[in-house]
């Protein structure tokens, strides 16, 4: 599905991601996790094409995704900070991406199941955070994707919103799709990951499942076992 | 790309500044007809505020129109369409509708005057013609110096720099080396010079064809001395194109490394 040899890549003199390799697994659910500004968006903007590599390759179903743009046909993509032409309203937004796609996307149950209706005749300005949240959720999953690229999907959704976001992951996951998710909610991880990949210092520190995760640092808890991790890192650094 | 054209295409054409656009040249042809009531003094003078007006308005429009839709870039780029065409869609989006008004607004006067019973429309359409070259030229390059410049306050700047010297300041570094060198034989550097200057290559394009020796100035006169007034248009005609070219290819080969 999505195979990654050696990415690099830095920002002036900043490097991000140092080299590493990553694949994804078929039909799992895999948490990219890491600290604030270790790339975890850096990693996933470039599977999207959107950041350009220092190095490295990307290969989509075995195909080098370089200067192709078909494939992202294949992947429903959430920003983590969603960017909306400000001045259309929801539903016109709905409309643009699928005649931008040329693909009708089916929106109807998502709207209602984020209880959406109210606002689909609102300028995306106007909205909350978690209301632009649901609609950028909504966007996403209109399209039906073999893989889906959650950059924090949960940012600013309230308590039942969180619980139906939750479902629909899991009802779609049935269904044999592949996600990549990043996210610093822990309990999200536990209920949703079967795997983990954890980014540090450009690398990847660690990949396996959580008990696995949780033996390497002989902790308990998913949470202590990534702050023991981080501890480590920030007295060293410091 | 048709639709993303399509997109940023009315999403200008709706706004009131392509109205006002339009109705500035509409107004100022129907002035300057009504009042010389001559067809080939008003192309005259509609052309000198041509040449400074429509690559200010594709400079402004261009920077600000990118800067203006990066989220619609961005929410565009995760979709599968490639680079190309969003930012080949969205230039030509402007630089078409900056045209349309143009367009319109220079000809509906000429066309209520009488224009064709004047026997200058071949005038008018050239000057159209340098018009639209020239709002395609800036646009392209305003549009390139954004895509290249985070910050918006140093692109707009840049921008403007750009048409100010190609505008103003580049006839003075002409008219002040012509001076200095005039003891040279210099008519092919002031070719070469120009050749460099879109703004300057439209007016020599109209001059060689309305043939009027007085305004011809120094370069004109020497197009046409030199190449005949046919092939110095056609010259000025191709350097335009080149000038419209090369700026489109700038902004494609800048976009296939941004990151977003
Ligand atoms: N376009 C850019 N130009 C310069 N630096 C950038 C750019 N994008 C990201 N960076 C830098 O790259 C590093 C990694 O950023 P990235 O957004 O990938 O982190 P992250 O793991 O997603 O963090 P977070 O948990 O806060 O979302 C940061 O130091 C960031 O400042
Ligand atoms: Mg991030």
């Amino acid at each position: 599905m999505i195979e990654i040899k050696e990415i690099r890549k830095s920002f002036g003199r900043l490097e991000v991601l140092k080299g590493f390799d990553f694949s994804l697994s078929e039909g799992k659910i895999t948490a990219v996790l890491g600290p604030n500004g270790s790339g975890k968006t850096t990693l996933i903007k470039s599977i999207l094409g959107l950041v350009i590599p220092s190095g490295g390759e990307i290969f989509f179903d075995g195909k080098p995704i370089y200067k192709d743009w078909e494939y992202r046909r294949r992947i429903g993509y959430l920003p983590q900070i969603a960017k909306f032409p400000e001045n259309l309203k929801v539903k016109e937004l709905f409309k643009l991406i699928e005649d931008i796609r040329g693909e009708k996307g089916n929106s109807e149950p998502l709207i209602e199941r984020f209880s959406l209706d109210s606002f689909l005749n609102k300028k995306l300005r106007q909205l909350s955070g978690g209301t632009r949240q649901k609609v950028n959720i909504v966007l996403t999953f209109m399209f039906e994707c073999p893989v889906y690229i959650l950059d924090e999907p949960t940012t600013g959704l309230d308590p039942i919103a969180l619980i139906r976001f939750k479902d629909l992951i899991l009802e779609r996951k049935e269904q044999g799709i592949t996600f990549l998710v990043t996210t610093h909610i822990m309990n999200l991880v536990e209920e949703l990951a079967d795997e983990l990949m954890f980014l540090l210092e450009g690398q990847v520190y660690f990949r396996g499942t959580h008990s696995e995760m949780k033996e390497a640092q002989q902790e308990e808890n998913l949470e202590r076992a990534i702050a023991k991790i981080l501890e480590k890192e920030y007295a060293e650094n410091s | 790309m048709l639709k993303i054209l399509k997109y940023s295409f009315f999403d200008l054409i709706r706004s009131r500044w392509s109205i006002i656009y339009f109705l500035f040249y509409f107004i100022t042809g129907m002035v300057l007809l009504y009042l010389s009531h001559d067809v080939s003094k008003a192309i005259v003078s509609l052309m000198n505020i041509t040449f400074i007006l429509t690559p200010l308005i594709g400079t402004i429009f261009g920077v600000m129109n990118f800067y203006n839709s990066r989220e619609f870039i961005e929410l565009l780029l995760a979709q599968p369409v490639p680079r190309k065409r969003i930012f080949l869609g969205m230039f030509l989006g402007i630089s078409i509708s900056l045209s349309l008004s143009l367009l319109l607004g220079m000809s509906l006067p000429f066309i209520i005057y009488g224009l064709f019973l004047s026997g200058q429309v071949m005038s008018l359409l050239i000057l159209i013609t340098s018009g639209v070259f020239l709002t395609f030229i800036f646009t392209a390059l305003a549009f390139y110096i954004a895509l290249v410049n985070e910050n918006r306050l140093k692109g707009f700047g840049m921008a403007i720099l750009v048409w100010l010297f190609m505008a103003f300041i580049y006839d003075g570094i002409f008219l002040l080396s012509l001076f200095l060198l005039q003891e040279y034989p210099i008519e092919k550097f002031a070719i070469a010079m120009s050749l460099f200057n879109p703004i300057d290559l439209s007016r020599i394009l109209i001059m060689l064809k309305l043939d009027i020796s007085a305004l011809m100035g120094y370069t004109g006169a020497v197009f046409s001395k030199f190449f005949g007034n046919n092939s110095g248009m056609l010259i000025s005609f191709l350097a335009l194109t080149i000038w419209t070219v090369v700026p489109v290819l700038l902004i494609l080969k800048k976009s296939f490394k941004k990151d977003f």
